[in-house]
């Protein structure tokens, strides 16, 4: 909306002249002031892995405690805050923005597009996401961090029972970061249906690019709910609203209802993505299309709608009713169809193709296996009779983990593998990649499998810890040596990405199309040039760019119709208009902490925030579109007035 | 209502198709404000059990009128109501069962 | 303008509609909110003892007609007609704030009467949802105040009337959510205590 007047400025209406906009350059202002989306979404994939293997340490403490009875590494009370930033952490600002780095990267040149429809949005979302994750982990330092667990029920989040100021934290933390997911949301919403390349329909788009979509749209129905189940406990800790005052006859279970009906769209918003990468990773390996394209794509879109409808069956032992637990139960079940259908089409995918087990695909058939798990033991708990046993132990543990850790991180690190040439121009070494994948399946096992045991045992979730003689002791010890595995598999990643940058340094970029890859993005070289596309691609089918590439023979044979090279785009126009990096971003984004700040220690502190916020709206309002002496085109679209130098980039 | 002359020069780009003249625009007002009238006359004269359908009714009736014709929805793309309407018909499902399972409506 | 978009529809305007149908859910929730805690008013005093439908009423009206001189200002730029569009923004811009000025009066009055935000679940919740539109409302007014500066800076004009389009979508929307409040919220029969 704020681009509104900025972007119809024309020549003789140029806005005020000291508001001049950075000009680019390579150095760290080059990445604070951008507004490319490659380079946001490298900025939210190293954001996420950074806070990823914060969230990691903290299950490693929590693997520690409980490794053996009477566990003394953390007290009760450290116990609850690290359980809940483990929650927090994963959730709100690992794998939400791992995804959003993906759909950063990854929507624009699946699409054929040059950027996103607002570039500096864009910008905006990441580093308000990036304040508002520094600012709830600034709790550690501050008085301590939320303990309340990750979904944060009132009234036991109140000042009543979690009197310190974690919660407070907690409560303007996820707001910041909601603000984040929304902006992005309807950008990325915005993008998708507007800047597609010609001929590109809504069905000829990748599945990756439907499922972002399809999470896009979820995002931007469902954080309004977070925001407002947010509000009411901020201004409940804040300011002494009564909306979880039970004594004046409040509802307990409000928050829970607000939270869940934001919470399980926020399940698919965190899964969907990774089916979409696997969706593309999958027929790449196995040298077939993906089978029934638009059953995925429904399917997807069913996940979607059906994940608005289930909420109540984290509730079933809050008193909701038998008739509302029929109801919530009954729909749980059948949001499983669409879900089967998706583990359906990528065995069909496979089936009969000539697979080849590279480390993305490895994690592709990783998610399948473990998220099928997942999805089972999901299904043993929509029947809410055998879930009155199930909650609260650590059986939900084990199943959510298989979900989230099986469905999705191993998702993502396919991603990671199958796209890290096209983003930094190298492969990652493919020997360590399976390594790292075989390592981590065996930590993932060995940590959560047991924990279904724990779980029907009656080990109970949240507790710091259990005295010996429960039958408890064994398992705990493996769960814990499991999760030291899972973090070696992790330290292989990283390894495996220095080594790999280090072997990389002074070789040119590795070929256009390592994996002989079926979409748009493929097209321009690696890593990609800022503009993207030199040209902008007419598409015409579905793996537009496998079909380039293959076509058949009398036949009917497959035979290769042009090499990579030859399709692939040079990435050596020049002069392509592109939109200039601003500073103002950053700067809205480091209002909202302070803003933040104030509410909780000082209300003073709110003037700084106050005035850099408004501050920044209203300087990136009549900010200058673009560099003036440039050409005067929009600045986001498909540009023919390329025009000899006038590159600002 | 200066506005007959003048509307002639709208550009090319903006078609919208036709767009309300200002006077078409104050009839709709009109309308709004007769049934925002009835509206409060509810207050004042009592109809019993009628009451609350007839409140919904004129209620959306006013919220279709400035969305249709104060919002250009009728007039504009459809996209723009597929979006408005997403949100509408998502908000009144969760929310009308959220409060059934509170059970809102029979408490009385 | 005229972008070559896959739609045919301009960003800005698609990415306010995006917004708008997100907005459905936030004031879905303030509203079922309100709704569950209309009957718990503990000790306080209760919606039907405080509301005076009269005085809402009219300021009900008075944002109402706002939208009506929020289009008339679209219409103008439209046209070209910039002097009708200036006086057509203040117009709005001077609706909102006669609101703004009845919902603070209609605020302390509560508060005087004993209705504060802490007295019950049922205040918290008509604060909260009252202050929220509120707050809408005044954001809105900043926005019509911005246009009316660009307007006499000169830079409001008949090429860049979808800013006026736009800001005028959220205008609207802001005061149908006041129509569903005011039916659901004051004149459907309130409890008394």
């Amino acid at each position: 909306m704020t681009d509104t007047i900025s972007e119809e400025v024309t020549e003789e209406q140029r806005p005020l002249g000291v508001y001049t906009r950075p000009k680019g350059g390579n150095g760290w202002r080059d990445w604070i002031t951008t507004v490319d989306h490659k380079k946001i979404g490298i900025l939210y994939g190293a954001a996420a892995l950074f806070f990823f293997i914060i969230g990691g340490i903290e299950a490693l403490l929590i693997r520690l405690q409980l490794a053996t009875p009477n566990g003394t590494v953390l007290g009760a009370d450290m116990y609850n805050q690290v359980f809940t930033m483990h929650g927090v952490t994963m959730i709100f600002l690992a794998a939400m923005p791992l995804a959003a780095a993906f759909a950063n990267y990854l929507i624009p040149l699946q699409i054929g597009a040059r950027d996103v429809a607002f570039p500096r949005l864009n910008a905006m979302s990441f580093w308000v996401f990036l304040a508002g994750g520094i600012f709830i982990n600034l709790s550690w330092l501050l008085g301590g961090a939320p303990d309340g667990g990750w979904f944060g029920y009132a009234p036991n989040t109140g000042v009543i029972f979690s009197p310190s100021v974690g919660m407070d934290f907690y409560a303007i933390g996820l707001q910041i970061t909601g603000i984040a997911s929304l902006v992005s949301a309807i950008n990325l919403t915005v993008t998708v249906l507007n800047m597609r390349a010609p001929g590109m329909t809504l069905f000829k788009m990748p599945v990756l690019t439907w499922m972002l979509f399809v999470v896009q749209l979820l995002l931007v129905f469902a954080m309004p709910v977070i925001a407002v189940a947010l509000f009411l406990l901020m201004f409940s800790r804040q300011f002494g609203a009564n909306f979880f005052n039970t004594e004046m006859g409040a509802d307990p279970l409000l928050w829970q209802h607000l939270f869940w009906i934001f919470g399980h769209p926020e399940v698919y918003i965190l899964v969907l993505p990774s089916f979409g990468i696997i969706s593309e990773v999958i027929p790449t390996f196995s040298r077939k299309p993906i089978f029934g394209y638009d059953f995925m794509v429904f399917s997807g879109i069913a996940i979607g709608f059906m994940g608005w409808g289930v909420w109540a069956h984290h509730m079933f032992v809050s008193g909701i009713g038998p008739l509302s637990v029929a109801a919530f139960s009954l729909s749980t079940m059948f949001i499983a169809v669409p879900t089967g259908v998706k583990i359906l089409n990528w065995i069909a995918t496979m089936w009969g193709g000539r697979v080849k087990f590279s480390s993305p695909m490895l994690f592709s058939v990783g998610v399948i296996s473990m998220f099928t798990i997942g999805g089972l033991s999901g299904v043993t708990h929509a029947l809410s009779p055998a879930d009155t046993q199930q909650t609260d132990t650590y059986y939900i543990v084990a199943h959510f983990h298989y979900v989230i850790f099986g469905g999705i991180i191993f998702g993502l690190f396919a991603g990671l593998y199958f796209w890290w040439p096209k983003v930094f121009g190298h492969m990652l070494d493919e020997k360590m990649g399976k390594i790292n994948f075989w390592v981590m399946l065996v930590g993932f096992n060995m940590t959560f499998g047991p924990m279904h045991v724990l779980g029907l045992q009656g080990m109970s979730r949240r507790i710091d810890t259990y005295s010996p003689g429960f039958g408890f002791e064994a398992w705990n010890m493996v769960a814990t040596i499991g999760s030291f595995i899972i973090a070696l598999s992790v330290l292989i990643f990283l390894i495996n990405v220095v080594t790999s940058v280090k072997k990389a340094r002074g070789k040119p970029p590795c070929g256009p199309d390592p994996w002989d890859a079926r979409s748009l993005e493929w097209m321009t070289p690696n890593p990609t040039p800022e503009h993207n596309f030199d040209e902008i691609p007419t598409v015409e089918s579905l793996d537009e760019f496998w079909h380039r590439k293959w076509g058949t023979d009398d036949e009917g044979q497959i035979v290769r119709v042009a090499t990579a090279e030859e399709v692939c785009q040079k990435g050596t126009a020049t002069g392509v208009h592109l939109p200039s990096p601003s500073y103002w971003p950053l700067i809205f984004a480091i209002g909202l902490p302070l803003l933040g700040l104030g509410l909780i220690f000082n209300l003073w502190l709110t003037l700084p925030g106050g005035i850099l916020i408004v501050t920044a709206l209203y300087a990136w309002i009549f900010e200058p579109v673009d560099d003036p002496d440039g050409p005067h085109g929009d600045h986001h679209e498909v540009n023919e007035e390329i025009s000899e130098g006038a590159s600002d980039v | 209502m200066d506005t007959s002359e003048t509307t002639t020069d709208v550009e090319e780009e903006h078609e919208h198709h036709e767009h309300p003249s200002d006077g078409k625009y104050m009839q709709i007002a009109l309308i709004l404000a007769i049934i925002t009238a009835a509206e409060v006359a509810t207050y004042f004269v009592h109809i019993g059990d009628a009451l609350i359908p007839t409140l919904m009714v004129m209620m959306v009736v006013k919220f279709w009128i400035v969305a249709a014709w104060f919002m250009h929805l009728r007039f504009d793309s459809k996209m723009f109501t597929r979006f408005f309407v997403s949100g509408i018909v998502l908000a009144i499902s969760v929310y009308f069962i959220f409060l059934t399972v509170f059970e809102f409506w029979t408490e009385g | 303008m005229s972008e070559e978009t896959t739609t045919g529809l301009s960003h800005n305007k698609l990415a306010m509609w995006v917004f708008l149908g997100s907005e459905c859910l936030l004031f879905g929730a303030l509203i079922s909110t309100y709704l569950l805690y209309r009957n718990k008013f503990y000790d306080g005093p209760a919606p039907g003892d405080i509301f005076d439908i009269p005085f809402t009423s009219v300021s009900s009206f008075v944002l109402l007609m706002s939208s009506l001189t929020m289009v008339l200002a679209l219409a103008a730029i439209q046209r070209g007609d910039i002097r009708n569009n200036r006086l057509w923004l203040l117009t709005t811009a001077l609706l909102g704030a006669v609101f703004i000025g009845g919902q603070v009066y209609e605020f302390t009055t509560f508060i005087r009467e004993g209705l504060g935000y802490t007295t019950s679940p049922f205040s918290s919740a008509f604060f909260t949802l009252t202050g929220f539109h509120g707050v809408h409302v005044s954001l809105g007014i900043v926005m019509l105040m911005s246009l009316l500066i660009s307007s006499y800076r000169g830079k409001l004009t008949q090429k860049n009337s979808e800013t006026v389009e736009i800001i005028g979508l959220y205008w609207h929307f802001v005061d149908v959510v006041w129509i569903i409040i005011f039916t659901v919220i004051y004149l459907v029969p309130n409890p008394t205590s």
